[in-house]
């Protein structure tokens, strides 16, 4: 951060400047209450948004993995990058060339806060969410950006690293007691592809990506749920296999075959136990799953509520389409709507069934869009790849509702104050979770792996969301 | 584990090609028949003389359905035909395995393979983390599968790949030292260390030395699109020690290449790390483990299994001038390699000690592309960048695939390797219960069983049930169905709900998800 603006703001941020710091941060703070709901809910009436107007606070001193209240993650991941102006950080006042149509922005449940017109459904529930405008890793090529902001490093060091999820299946999946046939980690509905999820930690904590459309009439769910196959078929096909092991029996135990054995068990236990139906949402009423939205993301998000419901810790909902360097805002005439009632409809539902206290939900993408619009052809108002500056949101599992960390300037594209990377927000995330975020990783060169980097690692930190925990 | 007699044998064996109904299993094991392979020499003496040292009892060997498919799936990566089978099985020329080895070893698909093996040794990738770019990921492949094809030797390679200068388009081993995560001289020389060298950690010491060697290599880019030319940059300066890893110092010039003088020292058949790190690859990719395991883990604390088996496989390289496919047949020839998977001994030593041929999972574009030759179906890649995406030809073997950005949910679900770091590790080739989800009841594979040509064509032979179970056999299985699979099979298709076709295709879908088709063994 070269912007001597940012280094005052540190300066203030880590209380150097005493009591003259504070006096300033109160002048930059944001009226956070909601009129309605706000009192009863939330700690204080008034709580400033920045960090700093809170007493340096030493993350240190506190008792190591105090927090872990929060059980599951939804990872809301748009793929693609979302534009930042269009969606949680609007800039009417910024002229055509930055806010093309959108100009004017909905007022939220809370005062102060105002959010993209395309979003009058997640405008109600702000109280359950809080904002970060300040996001920056300034990366702006798609793989590269997705591995920084899920792994909270940037790309080109010598380990890949695993992703929140890898490290979360690694930390509350099989080795901490869960139970599941299906694999703690799980994508709706396609896995990210060119990145690697699971990093040095291997296979085992790849995601278990289900395929299918969970808006379709009948969602196959790959292996789990087959097409148009019964149950005695599945069941005389296991007996006919069972019967043509003959390498099996003329080996004998062999630790491969074990595990072969063993891998088919389990792969029965679930295609024909009951698990499975865990997929199944014609179990939810019409009316719920109208709530949500008839369309992939709609029960994508309807489906993760469930996964929850029956303790898995970390669900991904890969939500893509977000590359919009062509005819941007029709696209989010189309997209918002649907993000909006989906992730409106999830957070309601979790709060309603006491399960957003114990969920973490983190909408982003891996970068914002440039704030200036590409008005030429053949782009006709296109907005490309921006990692300078962008919005993040953090709802559950402890976090605080209801504000905004950070802000950027009039444009959307400089981080004016409280630069969040990366890792302050997973980092923030694992501490929720319980997971010691300075703990260490096993990986396979047997060089000292940290959870999320450490001042030796020379990657840019901002600090912890402490702010919001 | 019983055994008919030589003669017993060759009567079945007789009898069972006269016959014109399809042919009974010949022997009470389908894995196994009376050895007919001589000992082929000092190969088969170190591992015999050591089993007999341990006490351990070495298996039998592997019979001729085992053979084909074995040498099939190990030197070219694809599965025998029925009719390749059926050709190998029935021919009765004594010197029919050495006469396979040496067709397989000159078919194209041999280049394909391998190419594939180098290729994640070499991290042959795009993008991420190692950050090829597709156009200098083809021009790097297609030198590689020139070379394997060519046969080039090995030493002569390593030297290519050590001290080329030019562009990555037009000089494609440059991309050795772009296929690193990062560039900087220690990272350099830990790719050398590993990769041409066997060991994976080396002391502080030792990598800042090796590091002097590759701190004048010079980068730049030029007017065409990510195009790099890698070149000796005289105007850094001399590195202040550059120290070979076994402690010696070197004497650099101003003017010399360090590159050169460190593949001076390294392409040696008398430097302690070369010879020995090829030569326990190169067994450890036919024989499923290396004489030091893992293949690419060499240190002083890892010791080789058999010293004496190491010595005559670095002996055989170096008398061979670094010939890999001369290597490769006299390994493949040895009855060694030709025994059978089936233990005949339970000391927990026999693995270590090349007792038995250990079974292995197919590698992940292995198997699919064996499951799309058994159906008759393709499978369609795309490359992601540059953007507009690049469409695969659909007749593309997997095993061809140049690059590791090219990718499907299938390879990723079975372990292909990432090309990350170039580790023999990362290739996973372990079964997990997503990937047995995937093969029992996932859409992908029972479209290709229900909609396949090929597969419904088998489905079609003439004959009878029992043809066609005897052709899915040999399509799948490569061999001869025995009595009791046979009864088993007409008992399902008599007693399950579903008549006709469908439960054949029942009896394709448990083939190919049997053990023995899933694992090479």
């Amino acid at each position: 951060m070269h912007d001597p603006e940012l280094s005052r703001r540190e300066a203030i941020r880590r209380g150097l400047l005493g009591a003259t710091g504070l006096l300033l941060a109160e002048n930059i703070m944001v009226h956070a209450q909601s009129p309605t709901t706000g009192l009863a809910t939330r700690p204080a009436t008034t709580v400033p948004v920045l960090p700093t107007s809170r007493p340096a606070a030493a993350p240190a001193t506190r008792p190591a993995l105090a927090k872990g209240k929060a059980r599951s993650v939804i990872q809301i991941w748009l793929w693609g990058g979302p534009c930042h102006i269009d969606t949680f950080d609007p800039k009417p006042d910024a002229g055509n060339d930055y806010c093309g149509p959108f100009t004017s922005p909905q007022n939220t449940s809370i005062d102060g806060i105002r959010i993209g017109q395309l979003l009058p459904l997640l405008a109600q529930q702000a109280d359950k969410y809080s904002i970060i405008r300040s996001m920056t890793h300034g990366n702006n090529g798609h793989e590269t950006a997705a591995y920084y902001v899920q792994t909270g490093r940037p790309a080109g060091e010598r380990l890949v690293y695993p992703s929140v999820g890898a490290v979360v299946s690694l930390f509350k999946g099989y080795d901490a007691g869960f139970k599941g046939l299906i694999p703690p980690y799980i994508v709706l509905t396609q896995p990210q592809g060119r990145f690697s999820e699971s990093g040095f930690l291997g296979p085992r904590h790849k995601p278990f990506a289900t395929g299918g459309d969970p808006s379709a009439a009948k969602f196959t769910v790959e292996g789990i749920i087959g097409q148009g196959m019964t149950r005695q078929r599945q069941e005389d096909r296991r007996r006919l296999l069972s019967e043509l092991n003959t390498l099996e029996r003329a080996v004998g135990d062999d630790p491969q075959l074990a595990n072969l054995a063993e891998t088919e068990k389990r792969a029965y236990d679930l295609i024909l136990g009951d698990e499975g139906k865990v997929f199944d949402l014609t179990e939810e009423s019409d009316g719920m799953r109208n709530v949500y939205g008839r369309n992939t993301f709609g029960q994508s998000c309807l489906l993760a509520r469930r996964l929850v419901e029956r303790g898995f810790p970390y669900i991904t909902i890969n939500y893509g389409g977000w590359d919009t360097h062509k005819g941007h805002f029709n696209a989010m005439r189309q997209k918002l709507p649907a993000m909006d009632r989906g992730m409106a409809a999830l957070l309601q539902d979790l709060s309603d069934r006491g399960l957003l206290d114990s969920t973490i939900v983190w909408w982003s993408g891996e970068f914002g869009r440039t704030p200036r619009i590409n008005w030429q052809p053949p782009w006709d108002g296109g907005r490309d790849h921006f990692g300078r500056c962008f919005s993040a949101v953090l709802a559950g599992g402890g976090f605080r509702g209801g504000y905004v960390v950070g802000e950027s300037d009039a444009r959307g594209e400089h981080v004016r104050n409280r630069p969040v990377y990366p890792a302050d927000l997973i980092g923030s995330i694992y501490e929720m979770l319980g997971i010691d975020p300075n703990g260490t990783l096993p990986n396979p060169n047997g060089a000292p792996a940290r959870i999320t980097p450490g001042p030796d690692d020379k990657i840019p930190l901002g600090g912890r969301l402490t702010e919001l925990m | 584990m019983p055994r008919a007699s030589p003669a017993l044998s060759w009567l079945l064996l007789f009898c069972s090609t006269l016959v014109a109904a399809p042919a009974t299993l010949p022997s009470p094991s389908p894995f196994e028949q009376p050895l007919h392979v001589a000992p082929a020499g000092a190969i088969d003496r170190a591992v015999q003389d050591q089993l007999k040292q341990l006490g351990i009892q070495p298996s039998g060997c592997c019979s001729d359905g085992v053979f084909v498919r074995r040498v099939f799936l190990d030197l070219i990566g694809t599965l025998p035909t029925a009719r390749e089978v059926r050709s190998f099985l029935e021919s009765k020329d004594p010197q029919k395995r050495r006469l396979l080895i040496d067709q397989l070893l000159e078919r194209p698909e041999f280049a394909d393979y391998w190419s594939m093996k180098w290729a994640d040794l070499l991290r042959v990738k795009a993008e991420f983390p190692i950050n090829l770019w597709p156009n200098a990921v083809q021009a790097y492949h297609k030198w590689i599968w020139q070379c394997v094809s060519d046969n080039l030797p090995y030493d002569q390679l390593a030297r290519k790949l050590l001290t080329s200068s030019g562009s990555n388009f037009r000089v494609p081993p440059v991309n050795f030292y772009r296929a690193v995560q990062a560039k900087d001289p220690p990272s350099l020389a830990q790719a050398v260390g590993l990769t041409l060298m066997g060991q994976r950690t080396w002391s502080k010491e030792q990598l800042e030395g090796m590091a002097g060697f590759f701190c004048r290599i010079g980068y730049k880019s030029t007017l065409e699109w990510k195009e790099e030319i890698v070149f000796f940059d005289f105007t850094k300066p001399l590195p202040t020690a550059a120290i070979f890893p076994d402690g010696t110092p070197a004497k650099l010039t101003d003017d010399q290449d360090p590159r050169v003088v460190f593949a001076d020292w390294l392409i040696t058949p008398t430097n302690p790390w070369f010879t020995r790190n090829i030569a326990n690859r190169a067994w450890s990719w036919l024989v499923g483990r290396g004489v030091i395991h893992e293949p690419d883990d060499i240190r002083p604390d890892n010791p080789p299994s058999n010293p004496q088996l190491l010595a005559v496989l670095e002996r055989l390289l170096i008398e061979n001038k670094y010939d890999l496919k001369q290597f490769f047949r006299l390994v493949l020839n040895s009855q060694t390699y030709q025994l059978s998977s089936v233990p005949h001994s339970k000391h927990k030593l026999a693995p270590a000690h090349f007792a038995f041929y250990p079974v292995r999972r197919m590698e992940a574009e292995v198997l699919i592309d064996a499951l799309c030759q058994i159906t008759g179906t393709s499978e369609r890649y795309t490359s992601p960048i540059p953007e507009p995406f690049t469409f695969i030809p659909e007749e593309q073997r997997t095993i061809a695939l140049a690059d590791a950005s090219i990718s499907s949910s299938f390879l990723e679900l079975f372990g292909r390797s990432p090309r990350d770091t170039g580790l023999e590790l990362e290739r996973n080739s372990r079964f997990s219960p997503s990937q047995r989800l995937h093969l029992l009841n996932s859409t992908h594979i029972q479209r290709k069983l229900t909609q396949g040509k090929k597969l419904q064509a088998v489905l079609d032979t003439k004959g009878g049930r029992r043809a066609v179970v005897t052709e899915l056999y040999l399509t799948i299985l490569s061999r001869w169905p025995t009595d009791n699979e046979l009864a088993a099979i007409e008992n399902h298709a008599e007693t399950t709900e579903i008549r006709g076709r469908e439960a054949l295709i029942d009896v394709a879908w448990a083939l190919i998800n049997s053990a023995e088709f899933l694992y090479r063994h």
